[in-house]
């Protein structure tokens, strides 16, 4: 068994943190999938560690006030709304 | 009606500028005010946004006309626009092959004459591939030369917007057009303001040298590789200079790519929670259950917490190659895992980078195959995952880079079209878009 085995309850762990329901056939076949693919990605195992010095700038400018999204525009995708908010599931 | 459209517009602009009279296909996950933009997702088949990307602003103060906005694998994950929830897109050159991805569509519109010229987005290969694939021209700019702002965002430390037409000059108009900083976008940068890039387009290669990527050559399909050769055989016979190249790197590109690409999905889709856009929790309930919480007066319809909604409308809502990459990028990021895929695959990033620049201090460009294959058929690669991600392995080091490259066609092998890359360096654009010029 490689470090890369996956089981499905690592899966179904997984995708409970990435808040993604999953049917049982998904789980089964993610599983199997993820192995070909964890086990490929450990190749990067070979790559020496290498000294990078990434090139950033801060880029800053003046805070001002632009014209933004009326309300009506900014609620206008959302799928339940009332008097003016976003509507959301209970707080658990 | 064409597959290659979601949605069909006639958005004739009221600006004039060197676009006038040209019909423009936008990818879909490109947003645009007050027509819809679903990134080929059910999560968003309704999502109308309220604003232009600044690309879409650009198109319209050229006197562009958008004519539609074109199918792409969803999210732009794939590599032959069949992950679609709308359905594949077909190649216009032959019907029962895909025509790549994830920009799939842009390609077909313009392949098939439907847009004289397209934009897609390319995170790893997006806009080269199916350029390849369909026969037309693609170009993926050097990171931080086209704004992001509107672009749906995937991967955002990797991805560009691109263009496409039926010509190097055409591609690089466009390019002429959307280049150049953004206050919208802290990641542009100030190399593409007034840039000039289709008079770049002169097919003059003569004392250019070119580097060919002898690993990217090797793992092509034969009849790949042999027309990349014949093409390159006839730039030299035309006054460049042909190096051959190797690149130890380049063997890890594919798997950093897509555990930067995956891990950063992860993230990005985070947002797509059903609450202020996309499809909710209650709506991806049957209706019997959604019928009988509305009689119990349970507040808002929404049956559980927070989390349980979230999971559920995630569920419906995307499909399988997005879950499948959300989770895997999950995984990576995860507690015990970080360091052993995400920082090796930074590591690799910054390791690809450097033998780049080394690459690019011996030549002018460097040249391979765009894909290592020829278009497969409908439906051939979807299965095996994995297989499916190693077709992507000549293009992703140059986003792992941030560097520009351009895909032309460079000839046919069993009657379908192979495209030939070239790299340059970071805002190096007039000299790839040259080098593609010589071989039209």
């Amino acid at each position: 068994m490689t470090d890369a085995s996956v089981d499905p309850a690592t899966v179904r762990h997984v995708a409970a943190l990435a808040r993604v329901d999953l049917d049982e056939n998904e789980v089964e076949r993610f599983a199997t999938q993820f192995a070909d693919v964890l086990e490929y990605f450990e190749t990067l195992d070979e790559v020496p560690e290498t000294e990078s010095e990434p090139d950033l700038v801060n880029v800053l400018r003046t805070d001002e006030v632009h014209e933004g999204l009326s309300q009506a525009e900014a609620l206008r995708n959302a799928p339940e709304t009332e008097d003016g908010y976003f509507e959301g599931p209970p707080v658990g | 009606m064409s597959d290659a459209f979601i949605t069909r517009t006639d958005i004739e602009s009221e600006s004039n500028g060197p676009l006038d009279g040209k019909r423009v296909a936008v990818k879909d996950n490109i947003s645009t005010e007050g027509i819809r933009t679903t990134c080929g997702s059910a999560m968003l088949a309704e999502y109308v946004p309220p604003y232009d990307a600044t690309v879409i602003e650009r198109l319209k103060e050229a006197g562009a006309t958008v004519v539609g906005k074109t199918n792409m694998d969803e999210f732009g994950m794939g590599t032959t626009t069949e992950t679609s929830h709308f359905g594949p897109t077909t190649n216009p050159v032959d019907e029962e092959r895909v025509p790549g991805g994830s920009s799939g569509g842009s390609a077909a519109a313009v392949a098939a004459g439907e847009a004289d010229l397209a934009l897609g987005s390319d995170t790893g290969g997006s806009v080269r591939c199916p350029a390849a694939f369909c026969g037309v021209v693609g170009i993926k700019p050097t990171y931080g030369l086209v704004s992001r702002y509107g672009l749906v965002a995937y991967a955002n430390s990797l991805e560009q917007i691109g263009p496409l037409a039926p010509t190097v000059e055409g591609a690089a108009g466009l390019l002429d057009v959307i280049a150049g900083p953004d206050d919208r976008d802290a990641t542009t940068r100030s190399e593409g303001a007034g840039s000039e890039y289709a008079s770049a387009a002169d097919g003059d290669v003569a004392g250019t040298t070119i580097g060919v990527l002898t690993d990217l050559v090797d793992g092509a399909d034969e009849r790949v590789a042999s027309v990349f050769e014949e093409s390159i055989a006839d730039l030299e016979d035309r006054g460049a200079e042909i190096r051959e190249i190797e690149l130890e790197s380049l063997a890890h590109a594919v798997g950093a790519y897509y555990v930067i690409a995956m891990s950063e999905a992860s993230s990005n889709l985070a947002r797509f929670d059903g609450v202020r856009y996309g499809i909710s929790g209650e709506q991806s309930e049957p209706e019997a259950r959604q019928e009988a919480k509305r009689t119990d007066g349970e507040s808002g319809g929404f049956d559980g917490d927070w989390n349980d909604a979230f999971a559920r409308a995630r569920e419906t809502g995307f499909g399988p190659e997005v879950k499948r990459r959300i989770l895997l990028g999950t995984y990576a990021l995860s507690a015990g895992y970080h360091d052993r895929y995400y920082q090796k695959a930074q590591d690799a990033r910054a390791w690809i980078k450097q033998d780049f620049d080394r690459a690019l201090a011996e030549a002018d460009v460097l040249a391979s195959p765009t894909m290592p294959v020829l278009p497969p058929k409908l439906g051939a690669s979807l299965d095996d995952p994995l297989q499916h991600y190693l077709m992507d392995a000549n293009t992703v080091p140059v986003n792992l880079a941030d560097l520009p490259a351009i895909s032309v066609p460079a000839g046919t092998a069993d009657g379908l079209p192979v495209g030939a890359q070239f790299v340059g360096p970071a805002f190096g654009e007039r000299d790839v878009i040259r080098a593609a010029s010589a071989l039209e």
